[in-house]
């Protein structure tokens, strides 16, 4: 089973069927016990950064536990970004702080928020971008972006006003600041591969 | 880079696809569910379901239709018609929508985009606006404080109209525009009442007016006809996206149909 962490805003649904679609059993949860008997976690991509935080709050204990036992995570869109330390949306909160780096605004020279189909550039190999075309196309919806401390973990890059990290993989942690959910047949093969590494790894 | 997107809008009455003539005539074009499926497949960028007579019938939106509609696709769904308050929003994301357009009700109380964006994030509250060209007087400067535009066929500005084109509401269409961009709005779904279903291309001056005077991007809707028409509304008219309804849904053009020309001509599109 793969827990999808529920911050009580914004639609679940279209991630839970994307996974679903993708072979996996998902539950939606804000349940302790769920994030430590799911084979793996994904922060969905719905809200606001001190929302999130807040609705983690009673989980983040388990979660960084359980990822830190190994336990596989994807974080999408705003899920990438609650795995870095710190944010400037809507002043400055603290995120999970599983990767080090922050999270910043796109810059103003472009329109804010970034929506819409843009190409991701492959910077190296990764399981969860297998059978992904350098330059494929994925949809994209946010006004921030994330900026890692350690560019090693960065998977793939886009560029939209500044070149920014669209794929993130730091060990058993995998996050995309695309919406694979939202981006077609590509981002279904995105999900298929991280349920594919999920299986793998069970 | 980031691509022009194309974008078929199922304007749905009684739980079904309907196309009407400047928000008139209604004409059966099939199951929303369905048509949504084809469009997915298809290669359209989003889609766009709008409830078009919910507001005038004062009443809420299909979620069991929302629902059923948003499970069988795979790229962005917004959803528009009868939204009224936060919890209308927040139903009708929980039923599967990744956007919802709100028009009458942000007219009625523009608080409703601020509390909606700080709520559920600017991504996802689209404003539409429904605009109708009004005649300015002409040689005389009594406008009152409407921005109006030279066309060739005169001087005009634009007005926004609510509940589904019945009610107008004196409001500049340009000018709302922007409020609604600092109230949070995340995206304008800018519709011509006056070119809707007519085919005969979009309203490009009112979209360019709302495109250069707005920071977010903008939706242009109303008057496709052919490949061209959508060329036009995303240089000439610089909107981000175009959104049609009827060249789709009656199979005279498919999406792959628009993107191939508008990659020909230098467009940039998710092929």
């Amino acid at each position: 089973m793969i827990c999808v962490v529920d911050y009580g805003v914004g639609n679940l649904r279209s991630i839970t069927r994307g996974l679903e679609k993708a072979g996996a059993t998902v539950k939606l949860t804000t349940r302790i016990e769920d994030v430590r008997s799911a084979e793996a976690v994904v922060l969905p991509g719905v809200g606001a950064f001190k929302d999130a935080m807040e609705k983690m709050q009673p989980l983040k204990e388990a979660l960084l536990q359980e990822v830190k036992n190994g336990k596989l995570m994807l974080g999408i869109c705003l899920g990438l970004q609650v795995l870095f330390e710190e944010s400037a949306e809507g002043g400055n909160y603290e995120g999970l702080a599983l990767i080090k780096g922050h999270v910043a605004r796109l810059p103003s020279h472009v329109k804010v928020p970034h929506i819409g189909w843009n190409t991701i550039k492959i910077r190296r190999e990764n399981p969860l971008l297998e059978g992904i075309n350098n330059g494929a196309y994925m949809y994209f919806v946010h006004s921030y972006y994330a900026i890692p401390t350690n560019e090693e973990v960065i998977v793939a890059t886009t560029n939209y006003g500044v070149e920014f990290p669209s794929v993130i993989c730091n060990g058993n942690i995998f996050a995309t600041q695309f919406h694979p959910e939202k981006s077609g047949e590509a981002g279904l093969k995105v999900l298929r591969n991280f349920v594919a590494i999920v299986k793998e790894a069970v | 880079m980031l691509t022009k997107r194309i974008i078929p809008c199922l304007d749905v009455k009684d739980g079904r696809v309907v196309k009407g003539i400047q928000f008139k005539n209604l004409k059966d074009a099939g199951d929303p569910p369905e048509l949504a499926q084809f469009y997915d497949e298809q290669n359209a960028d989003e889609l766009v379901f709008l409830d078009i007579t919910a507001s005038s019938d004062k009443r809420r939106i299909l979620i069991d239709v929302v629902e059923r509609t948003a499970d069988r696709v795979f790229i962005p769904f917004t959803v528009g018609g009868g939204i009224r308050n936060l919890d209308d929003i927040r139903e009708v994301l929980c039923a599967g929508a990744d956007k919802v357009a709100i028009n009458t009700a942000a007219v009625k109380n523009p608080e409703t985009i601020r509390e909606a964006a700080e709520k559920f994030g600017s991504q996802c509250i689209v404003c539409a606006i429904d605009a109708k060209r009004v005649r300015a007087n002409e040689g005389c400067e009594d406008n009152g404080d409407k921005i109006v535009v030279e066309t060739p066929e005169g001087k005009f500005w634009w007005e926004v109209y609510i509940y589904g084109g019945r009610t107008p509401t004196g409001i500049d269409a340009i000018k709302w525009a922007r409020i609604v961009e600092e109230l949070g709005a995340g995206e304008i779904l800018l519709t011509s009442i006056d070119y809707d279903g007519t085919k005969k291309g979009y309203d490009i001056l009112l979209t360019r007016e709302v495109c250069k005077k707005t920071r977010i991007p903008v939706i242009a809707s109303g008057g496709a006809g052919n490949p061209e028409h959508i060329y036009h509304v995303l240089t000439d008219g610089e909107a981000d996206a175009a959104l049609a309804a009827s060249i789709f849904h009656y199979g005279i053009y498919s999406i792959n149909d628009v993107k191939k020309y508008l990659h020909e001509k230098g467009v940039p599109v998710r092929l």
